[in-house]
């Protein structure tokens, strides 16, 4: 089954083409990796592909109603707004809106969701808390539960691991492999290339608006792309226990 | 219905009744509202359906109006400083009552300052649009309602400036400050539609008010229609306030105070805040308005006064409690 098809996915934004010839295909159970510098167009690439802003060239997310929409994929921004004081377990249930038709209310379903997602993202402790009292990180990882609650079969999450502690980056990571193995997909930015070269089964690397590399990480993370596209001389190795990825300098 | 509901509910209800008992014609409660309910010949009738119903019953519509415009406004902007004026409709409104009163239209036609009122608020509302447009960033809405507003003041201040006719400057003065007196069936009547309508349309705001919580992004993502909430946000306040100031004057600080008020009972949730901040607003403005006719009955205290002096010190005092919070 494919969860997002994306055909010659392109961006003109005042006149200057910031993304162009995006072609993709995700199907399920995949963890995909999306890197590239900054200002490379990653997130504007998940922004068109949701139709948040208008593309040019064919997604098949853009196409879909809106509430149909908000089912078949949650969306993580990479601004983490909590606008007012509500609680956490209050601010998860958000995550439920695209399954609710207007005036319903939240069913013993949605709260399964909540449930589930707040074990997920390990916040059991916060439930009943204030959540714009947390810390930057634990904000980050409840916004992260509201998007699981959402149950979308594809999840894009715009860099959710930036300001996390190194063990729950990790987790995070893990959770998300956990969705793949229940034959959901994420599609995730990161800048951690060690973490996306260990936990992404599929790396697709962006570079001035267009896809450069697409495929494993072993295939597509070579010394020469890390050079070419980053500008840092790495040492990337493939061991028994997984790939190695240790940047070492910039080039140049 | 939850505790706060009933609460609300309860003290709007004893509020109605007390504004209903209260006014210059001393008769006793037992037989004023048997005269109002029951009817009949002679003057107890004529003044509890004439001059009390349609001031309680204005209080209540317009209080909940702009209570319910403020939480939506607020909401909207996520931001606990917005106010139902902030688009300029209320501003707008009032240099089309004020022209009324100085051109004399006002007296020619009974109804003449309220329709004029409500023909600015029409024309406020088209330049919002006009200039914010019906997709764009909230800072657009924000810009544009101030720019309307500053204009509208100055237009406003100029009519006075000009003002031949000291009876007139003084007519318009007096106006601006705000008032349910002397107030008839037929103002109810006019403001009444435009409420109602208004106040269905920001009430329809709930959800998508909610999901902005996570910011336009994600709650377009969930399924928002940002496009339209913003335009059934801009005419939903445009409805309510613009018949409010029509009937009125320009009552502040309802909207602004009520829904920051009544925030932390509901959890912080601004869909939820919009049902409460309605029943709120409601019992504050016919608080005030009993106030009014309580405190000085023979010295015509202006609603808009009262409001802006209960108003103000409550908004310190929640500026001094949000200081604490954030250390």
């Amino acid at each position: 089954m494919t969860l997002l098809t994306l055909r010659e996915l392109g961006v003109t934004r005042r006149g200057r083409t910031v993304l162009q010839g995006i072609n993709l295909r995700v199907g399920t159970g995949e963890i995909v990796g999306l890197i590239g510098p900054n200002g490379a167009g990653k997130t504007t690439l998940m922004r068109a592909a949701l139709g948040l802003i208008p593309p040019t060239g064919h997604s098949s997310l853009a196409q879909l109603a809106p509430r149909a929409r908000g089912r078949a994929v949650a969306w993580l921004p990479q601004a983490r707004e909590i606008a007012w004081q509500v609680d956490v377990a209050t601010l998860i249930l958000l995550g439920r809106t695209p399954h609710l038709a207007t005036g319903q209310k939240p069913n013993a379903t949605d709260r399964a969701a909540v449930d589930r997602a707040i074990a997920r993202m390990d916040l059991s402790a916060f439930r009943d808390r204030t959540a714009t009292r947390l810390s930057g990180g634990e904000q980050a990882r409840v916004l992260i539960a509201r998007a699981l609650a959402q149950d979308a079969p594809l999840l894009m999450a715009d860099e959710p691991i930036a300001g996390l502690d190194l063990a729950h980056q990790i987790g995070t990571m893990k959770r998300f492999a956990d969705l793949a193995a229940e034959g959901r997909s994420v599609i995730v930015s990161l800048h951690d290339l060690g973490l996306a070269a260990r936990h992404c089964t599929r790396l697709v690397v962006i570079d001035k608006g267009r896809m450069v590399a697409d495929g494993t990480p072993l295939e597509t993370l070579t010394q020469t792309l890390v050079r070419d596209v980053f500008g840092v001389d790495a040492l990337v190795q493939a061991t028994p226990d997984g790939i190695l990825f240790q940047p070492r300098d910039i080039v140049g | 219905m939850t505790r706060l509901t009933l609460i609300l509910s309860g003290l709007l209800v004893a509020l109605f009744v007390t504004a209903l008992l209260i006014g210059p014609a001393h008769i006793s409660p037992g037989p004023s509202l048997r005269a109002l309910i029951m009817g009949g010949e002679g003057p107890m009738t004529l003044v509890m359906r004439e001059i009390r119903l349609p001031r309680a019953l204005l209080g209540l519509l317009i209080g909940g109006a702009l209570g319910l415009a403020g939480a939506a406004m607020q909401g909207y902007l996520r931001n606990p400083l917005a106010d139902p004026g902030l688009i300029g409709v209320s501003g707008s409104a009032a240099l089309g009552a004020v022209l009324a009163i100085q051109t004399g239209f006002a007296t020619t036609w009974s109804l003449g300052l309220p329709m004029a009122a409500l023909s600015g608020a029409v024309l406020g509302v088209c330049a919002v649009l006009l200039l914010a447009g019906p997709r764009g960033s909230s800072l657009s809405l924000i810009l544009a309602g101030i720019a309307i507003s500053a204009l509208a003041g100055a237009l406003t201040a100029l009519v006075l400036n000009l003002s031949p006719n000291p009876f007139a400057a003084n007519e318009i003065v007096f106006w601006m400050m705000g008032s349910l007196s002397d107030r008839s069936m037929t103002h109810v009547w006019i403001a009444l539609p435009f409420i109602l309508l208004g106040s269905a349309l920001l009430a329809s705001l709930s959800r998508g008010l909610d999901a902005l919580t996570l910011g336009e992004d994600a709650a377009e993502a969930m399924g928002i229609g940002l496009r339209r909430m913003r335009l059934t946000l801009i005419f939903g306040t445009a409805a309510v306030v613009g018949a409010s100031t029509a009937v009125a004057g320009a009552i502040g600080f309802v909207g602004l105070v009520v829904p920051h008020l009544l925030r932390p009972f509901v959890g912080a949730r601004p869909g939820r805040l919009l049902l409460a901040s309605t029943l709120g607003g409601a019992a504050m403005l016919l608080a005030a308005d009993i106030v009014v006719r309580a405190i000085l009955p023979d010295r015509d205290l202006k609603l808009g006064v009262v409001t802006a002096l209960i108003g103000a010190p409550l908004f310190l005092h929640l500026i001094y409690r949000t200081r604490q919070d954030a250390t």
